[in-house]
């Protein structure tokens, strides 16, 4: 395709280093709180991918943005649960990673 | 219109009920299944009518046609699976009601969860769009890792961590694909990606992406790591409802979009692929399962080998005759529904039998034959199904994948099935050996509720009765198949 | 550098690469879902696209996507009774920080207003709405205000419930007249679409605040809370 760099493909370019950054992050890291951001950057990655394609050369779609909405909502709520079952964790057992996980 | 009410009710039903059990008093949260159960039922076998009188449905939510708005599918495919839910999970239900009467602060938060956890399902089931798929999968997923945490343990938390680690991990590769579809075909209907996608790069990598998520949350070898400990370590009904529902949720979406790409699209290479993890699963997980010295580890590892049956589908129907592929859509679809009465059956007499000799270890249920022989016949039942001895449903799941497998000349999948069996054997008849040996401890056996027993022992029974009446189920199951056989 | 870290970086390049060879042959779509968008706006009740498409055209993904949330607080809840807190620990005792909230408070109240009155014709809705009251409960919680209706916990899950159960409500009882869930009648559409977002900002909000306050409120020395929550001879 030419023309790959319109202005909403600088968004999905971005969102594509945002994921596997984040995919970086989230395999290299142990520390749950370290894995839990790289999640959200990888989220945020996969929504600017979601935006920014469906854009490119048709102009605005209010579709997209309403799924990232929701994806945001979703994401917001992963990370929350996420983060009450790691503090659980880290009071019973004093850990900040997961058992044999080396 | 046909399901007007019966089908937003198999998810709004549960929703509401969520909700209100988090109003009401923690003693009344268990007694709403008294409404809920009876009324799910009829749902659930209106729908059925609904399919039988006047063949599968669209349901316009909204009113809006897709791509605008969100369409269900209402097809074989989806109201058996619905069916099949609704009866597992009533059935985890009573046996919960009066499990959890011994475990104070997970009693009452069991029921809320189990609610929305119904409405994840039944929404999965549904959908035909893959970005309310993406929700639903969110819905489904987080109320099965709160489950896995329940108990609050120390390993229940670590269990419960590393399931949402994969569970998240998935859904974003999973998201990811579904914004790369959208941005090539400009939908989320899966009736229009059947229409508009053709094979590219950018559909080759969403596919890849997709498979990869629900490989992940499927728990298919080698990517299965968090699945025992959180099936092996939650709750008992947790355990059944989880093993025996839950991760068909992700194979059902990979079954279906693979049938809507459609054979221009998907590579024979993957599905080939995607069969030999399925024999590695078999093979692995039927091997872990009989080194295990827990009882509920070993099923959960069963599990773990069991998945790896429903992988076959895939070189099954892919470039194959098209009698080979019916054989394998209902081969599949026998062995999903056959695993999931199978599974809670042999998760919910494990349960019992750990009740009734006070440990979790196999080593400890010697002797135990003279005292829970109901227990132990529901777990034999339930073995007999996962072995694939007739005349069971998992007999008749595997006869058919077997004919499936000569017919397209793919016999090497013959061997999976074979020794695959013969593991199963291996592990099930570790557990009867040990429970049929004269000890010393035998005095110790305590005798669990009766409503525990019969209810696995139902399941079990239905385990064995749907091999026998095979034919029923697998015509509606047909109806409205995307393999285009009516 | 560990082995992990080496799978991770080739993992990481070669997604990116996967994806950019995605994002660089895309085809480009035939669908042109944008333009069904802009002929069904008159027929949604609102004026902004993306409100309607969350709230109408899409409305069922917005509905699981509060029971997602909900989810969230159920397992908060169970988790801190099978793992109860400490008595709760008040907050910094600043005055300064009570007397900037006085003035912040009011004003964060009328800019969730205003967003969720906006999000009708322009961008803003019941999530960012809510998302800012819950700033304010935060705040609240931070500063050590002791806020009774927050403590209550009967009425607090009455006003999780709240926003889940309107939606539901209103997606069945539009069924009356014989047409699918959550159809609503094109006249009443902006009505019904405000009371349903007017709840889930109420909701939303009390989503987040819950989830903030559920959490253990000490985390730096897990030895000390194990310590403390042995039992006193």
């Amino acid at each position: 395709m030419s023309g790959a760099i319109s202005g909403y493909m600088v968004f999905a370019w971005s969102g594509v280093l945002l994921f596997g950054l984040g995919l970086f992050g989230f395999i290299a890291h142990r520390h749950l709180l370290r894995r839990l951001l790289a999640f959200n950057i990888m989220g945020s990655g996969a929504f600017l991918v979601l935006v920014g394609l469906a854009q490119d050369g048709r102009g605005v779609d209010p579709v997209p943005h309403a799924m990232v909405i929701t994806g945001i909502v979703v994401a917001v709520a992963s990370t929350a649960l996420a983060l009450v079952v790691f503090r659980r964790w880290y009071r019973a057992s004093g850990r900040t990673d997961l058992p044999e996980d080396t | 219109m046909i399901g007007l009410w019966s089908v937003p009710l198999l998810f709004a039903l549960p929703l509401a009920l969520g909700i209100l059990s988090l109003l009401v008093a923690p003693a009344w949260r268990a007694r709403l299944i008294f409404i809920g159960l009876p009324l799910l039922v009829a749902a659930s076998l209106d729908v059925l009518a609904g399919l039988a009188t006047a063949g599968p449905q669209v349901y316009r939510l909204g009113d809006w046609i897709a791509p605008l708005g969100i369409n269900l599918v209402v097809d074989g495919l989806a109201v058996g699976m619905i069916l099949m839910t609704t009866l597992v999970a009533s059935l985890s239900a009573l046996y919960a009601r009066v499990y959890l009467r011994d475990h104070p602060p997970a009693s009452s938060f069991f029921w809320p969860l189990l609610w929305f956890l119904w409405a994840g399902m039944n929404g999965i089931w549904l959908a035909e769009d893959i970005f309310n798929l993406y929700v639903g999968l969110e819905v489904m997923g987080l109320a099965a890792v709160g489950m896995v945490a329940l108990r609050a343990t120390p390993q229940a938390l670590a269990a419960a961590m590393r399931y949402l680690l994969a569970a998240l991990l998935g859904s974003l590769a999973y998201l990811l694909g579904v914004a790369l579809l959208y941005g090539a075909y400009g939908t989320l209907s899966m009736a229009g990606l059947q229409e508009a996608a053709t094979n590219n790069a950018t559909t080759q990598v969403a596919l890849a992406l997709i498979i990869l998520g629900l490989l992940l949350k499927t728990a298919l070898f080698p990517l299965h790591a968090w699945l025992p400990p959180a099936h092996g370590g939650a709750l008992t009904p947790v355990s059944a409802l989880l093993s025996a529902l839950v991760i068909k949720g992700s194979f059902y979406i990979l079954m279906r979009l693979w049938l809507v790409l459609g054979p221009e699209v998907t590579p024979e290479l993957t599905a080939q692929l995607l069969g030999v993890l399925g024999a590695g699963a078999v093979f692995f997980g039927g091997w872990m399962a009989w080194r295990q010295h827990h009882l509920k580890q070993l099923v959960a590892y069963s599990t773990v080998a069991q998945i790896g049956y429903l992988f076959l589908f895939f070189p099954l129907v892919t470039n194959t005759s098209p009698e080979a592929a019916r054989l394998a859509w209902d081969g599949t679809l026998m062995m999903l529904v056959a695993h999931a009465l199978a599974k809670a059956a042999l998760f919910l007499s494990a349960g019992n039998l750990i009740l009734a000799v006070g440990s979790p270890q196999i080593s400890h249920l010697v002797g135990i034959s003279r005292f829970r022989p109901m227990s132990l016949f529901s777990f034999g039942l339930a073995g007999v199904s996962l072995m694939g001895l007739p005349p069971s449903g998992g007999f008749t799941a595997k006869w058919l994948l077997l004919h499936s497998a000569i017919l397209s000349g793919q016999w090497w999948w013959l061997i999976v099935l074979f020794l695959g069996g013969l593991l199963s054997a291996a592990y099930i008849f570790k557990v009867f050996r040990m429970s049929f040996r004269e000890g010393p401890q035998i005095d110790r056996s305590v005798t669990p509720p009766l409503t525990l027993d019969v209810v696995a022992l139902v399941l079990a029974a239905s385990a064995i009765v749907i091999g026998l009446f095979a034919h029923l189920p697998l015509h509606w199951l047909r109806m409205g198949s995307m393999l285009g056989m009516g | 550098m560990s082995l992990r870290t080496v799978f991770a970086g080739l993992l990481c390049l070669g997604v990116i690469i996967a994806l950019g060879w995605a994002v660089l042959e895309r085809p480009m779509p035939e669908e042109n879902l944008p333009e069904r968008v802009a002929e069904a706006m008159p027929e949604s009740g609102v004026e902004h696209p993306i409100t309607a498409v969350l709230l109408n055209f899409r409305s069922y993904d917005t509905l699981l996507e509060i029971a997602v949330l909900l989810l969230a607080v159920v397992v908060a809840l169970a988790l801190r009774e099978a793992q109860p807190d400490r008595p709760e620990q008040m907050g910094l005792d600043n005055p300064l920080l009570r007397a900037v909230m006085a003035w912040l408070l009011p004003l964060i109240l009328v800019v969730a207003g205003f967003l969720l009155w906006a999000g009708s014709y322009q961008p803003g809705g019941a999530f960012q709405a809510g998302a800012v009251l819950a700033a304010a409960g935060v705040l609240l919680r931070l500063a050590g205000v002791t806020t009774a209706w927050l403590d209550n916990a009967t009425l607090m899950r009455a006003g999780l419930a709240l926003g889940l159960l309107t939606f539901l409500g209103i997606g069945l009882l539009v069924m009356l007249p014989g047409v699918p869930f959550l159809t609503y009648p094109a006249e009443h559409a902006g009505a019904l679409i405000l009371l349903i977002e007017l709840t889930l900002t109420l909701s939303i909000g009390l989503t987040l605040i819950s989830l903030f306050r559920l959490t253990p409120p000490y985390a730096d020395d897990p030895d000390d809370a194990r310590r403390q929550e042995t039992p006193k001879p």
